[in-house]
């Protein structure tokens, strides 16, 4: 019998680990990541720090590339022409990958809810502009307001501050009281509790206030202060940029679009990380937000039952559920209050595509009859971003994905080289 | 920081920035929006990662190139789209 073919979506802790797992036992695996490098969002590569690993990113590296497993970076999911193929868009041109098991790992993108000013120049996402920070944009000596829900904001504040920037606050929309079990029980988690000791260390006596939430962005060409609250009083605080995220979403999209089964916001999976839809696997962040632990520990469970290798170990099950409970700590803690759900006022965009200000959106009855009437969602984020902020602001549920996923460009379509029947992964 | 130095033109200017910037980190160095919106504001990255499209700009004459998955390359031609 040949070896199993394992397409593997998504290079993040999950994917790697998967990857990994399903070569190591015998399967041939490829896979394919939208970024330029493996590592997804915790371990993006740092373009200003090549030589400065972080030791567990350049553990699973090391893992993957070891056991065999490809790497075919700067390939996005678009499109699912048949059963067992996806259509992936490569710098301007298609490719097609067959599958005899498919292990999706696509991670979560960050929840950005609107307030007057929130599309502002200087105004970015709180993983967002350590994203781009990493990227090679240098904010030393800028004076930067940390704001939104998670534990990503102190993960974010930490990394800007040794970057030179000034945080000038940490402000937190879950009051200490919410947090309290969640922070009691990181007591139970030594390494997590350890992290977090390391980020208070390195942000030294910036505030972090609690209880407090960002209610609106000044200035003209760009942002110059941000306005804050606690509920009871506002101040406003002068700052160059503004890092604002409410914590995660599951990226979702490309499970929905193969038919896999969500259960409330996630993809549902059995014990071996298997979707409704056998032979699809689903590992990491699209299944529960639990952070990087619960996306490794995951991933290998996947990529095991892949390879056929069933049942999984017990100490992997042990560890799954030790993370599974963390997640569930966590979302709980940074449940959000309401009060951030209705920061946007009359003018505020909603839509960042089509420019939807919330007035336009106001009478709309649902998602669909938003789409018809004011564009809202058609643009090329394709509701990504405006999505979850009208789930936030009217309670609408988004219709069905459809595809491509993405948005393509035109050269795609006029490229000959496009291979609409490339063989296998490999 | 990388030694290396690479050079890309933001809207017709040179800037230099060091070899292998992410382009949408070079369009904020260089102080250049990505994108202008319907109604005419200026747009920067927002989320980094691919998602929300607001870095798009033109990438050597390409529209609707997502610069914070693109790496900077010597020469680049980057403008901003509207
Ligand atoms: C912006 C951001 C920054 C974060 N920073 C931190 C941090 O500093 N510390 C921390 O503990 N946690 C951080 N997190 C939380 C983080 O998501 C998890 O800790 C961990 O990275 C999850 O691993 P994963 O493998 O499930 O997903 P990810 O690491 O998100 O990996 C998923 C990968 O799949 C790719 N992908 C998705 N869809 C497609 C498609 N259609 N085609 C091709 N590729 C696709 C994505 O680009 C991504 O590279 C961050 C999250 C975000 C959104
Ligand atoms: S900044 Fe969001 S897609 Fe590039």
């Amino acid at each position: 019998m040949k070896p199993a073919d394992v397409l593997v979506i998504g290079a993040g802790p999950a994917g790697l680990a998967a990857a990994t797992a399903a070569s190591r036992n015998g399967c041939r695996v490829a896979m394919l990541d939208d970024n330029p490098a493996a590592g997804g969002q915790i371990w993006r590569a740092d373009i200003t720090r090549p030589h400065d690993e972080d030791p567990a990113r350049a553990a699973a590296i090391a893992d993957f590339h070891t056991s065999g497993a490809a790497l075919l970076p700067g390939r996005r999911i678009v499109d699912v022409p048949s059963p067992s193929t996806l259509l992936a868009e490569a710098g301007g041109h298609f490719e097609t990958y067959r599958w005899d098991r498919l292990i999706l790992a696509t991670g979560a993108r960050e929840r950005f809810l609107p307030f007057p000013g929130w599309t502002l120049p200087g105004v970015f996402g709180a993983g967002g502009l350590q994203a781009l920070v990493k990227g090679g944009y240098p904010v030393a000596g800028k004076r930067i307001v940390v704001a939104g829900t998670g534990p990503l904001l102190l993960a974010v504040a930490a990394h800007l501050r040794e970057y030179g920037a000034s945080i000038v606050t940490v402000v937190e929309q879950a009051s200490t009281l919410q947090m309290l079990p969640f922070a009691a029980s990181l007591l139970r988690s030594p390494g997590k509790l350890l992290q977090g000791a390391g980020y208070r260390r390195t942000l030294g006596a910036t505030p972090y206030q609690t209880g407090c939430w960002p209610i609106s962005g000044q200035g003209d060409e760009t942002l110059r202060s941000v306005t804050l609250t606690n509920g009871r009083r506002t101040w406003t605080v002068e700052c160059d940029l503004l890092a604002c995220g409410f914590h995660l979403v599951p990226n979702t999209e490309l499970a929905q679009l193969l038919g896999c089964t969500l259960q409330g916001s996630f993809v549902q999976v059995d014990s071996q990380q298997q979707t409704s839809v056998a032979g699809i696997y689903c590992a990491g962040e699209p299944t529960g937000i639990a952070g990087v632990d619960a996306a490794q520990v995951q991933g290998e469970i996947a990529g095991l039952a892949a390879a056929d290798c069933s049942p999984p170990p017990t100490r992997l099950l042990a560890r799954r559920a030790k993370e599974a409970a963390f997640g569930r700590r966590l979302t709980h803690a940074f449940r959000l209050r309401p009060e951030v759900l209705k920061l946007a006022s009359q003018e505020t965009i909603v839509c960042r595509c089509e420019d939807v200000t919330f007035s336009q959106l106001q009478t709309r009855s649902n998602w669909t009859d938003a789409k018809l009437h004011t564009r809202c969602g058609m643009g090329p984020c394709q509701g990504r971003i405006c999505g979850s902020a009208t789930e936030a602001l009217f309670g609408w549920q988004l219709t069905s994905v459809r595809a491509p996923l993405f948005p393509i460009p035109v050269s795609a379509f006029c490229d000959e080289s496009s291979s609409l029947n490339a063989p296998s992964a490999r | 920081m990388p030694d290396q130095q690479i050079v890309i033109h933001v809207n017709g200017s040179p800037i230099s920035v060091p070899a292998g910037s992410m382009l949408s980190a070079a369009l904020l160095m260089a102080s250049a929006p990505c994108r202008i919106s319907t109604t005419g504001e200026p747009r920067t990255a927002l989320c980094g990662m691919g998602i929300c499209l607001e870095c798009r700009a033109i990438v050597n004459g390409v529209p609707h190139t997502r610069t914070c998955q693109t790496v900077c390359q010597e020469g680049m031609r980057v403008e901003t789209q509207s």
